[in-house]
């Protein structure tokens, strides 16, 4: 048994290894360009998805080409152009010490700790310029995961358009029915804010009753799962809130307001 | 052990089928057979797995030394899962974003290794090829009958097109939920043994 002296083993093993990680790394240096091209497809898919805007027909490209999209500073509302709005990675920034910063327990709604002070937005605007549709990014945390998704806001910049996760863990079945077409579907033309302001949107626990005056601001929890539901709920409120975007939309609304009147 | 290469390559079909008969595999094809969509990608990505490990394992079965044949063995396995993974990744994004860990998981498919160390290890490197292929086409076969009975049974579609109309959508078909659920595949697989068994009697265990 010549195969089973030592140096035979230790050589056998070491250009085996030697092979395989050749064969492993080139595939993943060669295909990686395609990958990054995959992934950035099926984000922008989602934002068209979120925003109701989505035809399989024609080039998600294209398509995208619609988008306004800014890099939005959080704290004040205002749209900057230091940051460049293709390759600014909002989940790196978040936890960078310089682009992230790090959130009070008491106003964590979405359970996410850190956030960055930038956000890259969406704006479609119709031909005569003005606002038609504005996509915000917001995440939080479910049961077992950070639910990542995009949030479409009509004109108005308090009725919702469209909502929907693009990345999730939450269980199959229960959590993870925030992927159901049914379920999203509910949320299109609900308000996220009352008359006042205030974010109103919620899930509650069990259906919705449409004769009730608050079910314009309600959806139907997800049976079996509550915690997915009270984190979507809690997502809501904090990018809605005055940490999230409520800067952003109160200058928009003052300014289109001032277009208009 | 000289074996005619037609029987190398049909025998895993029904003869000496992996799932059926050798009982292994069986986890994958509970988890991704709820659509007929995944399946095609899983088997065609199991039987690529399976023809080039088997084709590696046996290329260099004459210099493997004993102690360490499971880990070379493996080593081969994992590389090749890996970079059927990146393709996938790289050329089928959405199907590769539903088959998520099970790829990965095509690894620990004991069909591979199985097939690595019983066939692969002795054989010539055509032979143990059409063996890989064969057993992963004999995987495929009864992942595409699991998969089609889910899919269609279950939400009334076959790849993505609608079959039977569900009422749910305004149609007739009640859809069996059960049958979305993974251990319907165990049902369908069992009862699949069993016809089998009684048309090929010889594959009926003594006790």
């Amino acid at each position: 048994m010549r195969n089973d002296t030592i140096g035979k083993t230790f050589l056998i093993a070491g250009l085996l290894s030697i092979v395989c990680s050749a064969f492993v790394s080139s595939s993943a240096v060669f295909l990686r360009p395609n990958q990054e091209r995959n992934k950035d497809l099926d984000r922008k898919k989602n934002i068209l998805m979120a925003a109701g805007l989505y035809d399989e027909g024609t080039s998600i490209d294209d398509q995208f080409q619609q988008f306004e999209i800014k890099v939005v500073d959080l704290a004040t509302g205002e749209f900057t152009d230091e940051i460049d709005a293709a390759t600014f990675d909002q989940r790196k920034a978040a936890k960078s010490p310089d682009f992230g910063i790090e959130i009070d327990q008491v106003n964590d709604l979405a359970g996410i700790k850190r956030r960055s002070q930038y956000a890259v937005v969406y704006i479609s605007q119709d031909d005569s310029g003005s606002l038609n549709q504005l996509i915000l990014p917001v995440h939080g945390k479910g049961l077992w995961s950070t639910m990542y998704g995009f949030l479409a806001l009509d004109a108005d910049l308090a009725t919702i358009k469209g909502f929907a996760f693009y990345e999730h863990g939450e269980t199959p079945g229960l959590g993870g029915e925030i992927d159901n077409p049914r379920w999203k579907e509910q949320w299109v033309g609900k308000k996220a804010f009352d008359e006042m302001g205030m974010t109103r949107i919620e899930v509650i626990k069990g259906i919705v009753n449409p004769s009730n005056p608050d079910s314009q601001y309600q959806v139907d929890g997800l049976s079996g799962a509550t915690i997915t539901s009270r984190g979507v709920k809690g997502l809501l409120q904090y990018w809605l809130g005055e940490n999230g975007f409520k800067p952003l939309l109160t200058r928009i609304q003052k300014k289109e307001g001032g277009n208009h009147g | 052990m000289a074996e005619k290469p037609s029987k190398v390559l049909l025998d895993p079909f029904f003869n000496s089928n992996p799932i059926s008969l050798q009982v292994l595999g069986i986890c994958s094809a509970l988890a991704i057979t709820s659509k007929l969509e995944t399946v095609l990608v899983m088997a065609a990505a199991v039987t690529v797995v399976l023809g080039f490990s088997n084709a590696s394992v046996s290329l260099i079965r004459n210099h493997i030394p004993n102690s360490i044949r499971i880990i070379v063995q493996m080593t081969i396995i994992a590389s090749l899962v890996i970079i059927v993974d990146q393709v996938l990744k790289a050329y089928s994004y959405e199907i590769s974003k539903q088959l998520s860990i099970f790829v990965g998981l095509i690894i620990t498919n004991c069909i591979i290794m199985g097939r690595a160390e019983a066939f692969a290890m002795k054989e010539p490197v055509g032979l143990s090829i059409l063996d890989g292929i064969g057993n992963g086409l004999g995987y495929s076969l009864i992942l595409v009958v699991v998969g089609i009975i889910r899919e269609l049974f279950g939400s009334g579609r076959l790849l993505g097109h609608v079959i039977l109309p569900l009422s749910t959508d305004g149609g007739w078909y009640v859809s069996n939920g059960l049958l979305l659920l993974p251990p319907s595949a165990f049902f369908i697989i069992g009862l699949y043994i069993w016809v089998l068994r009684t048309w090929k009697k010889d594959q009926i265990e003594e006790n």
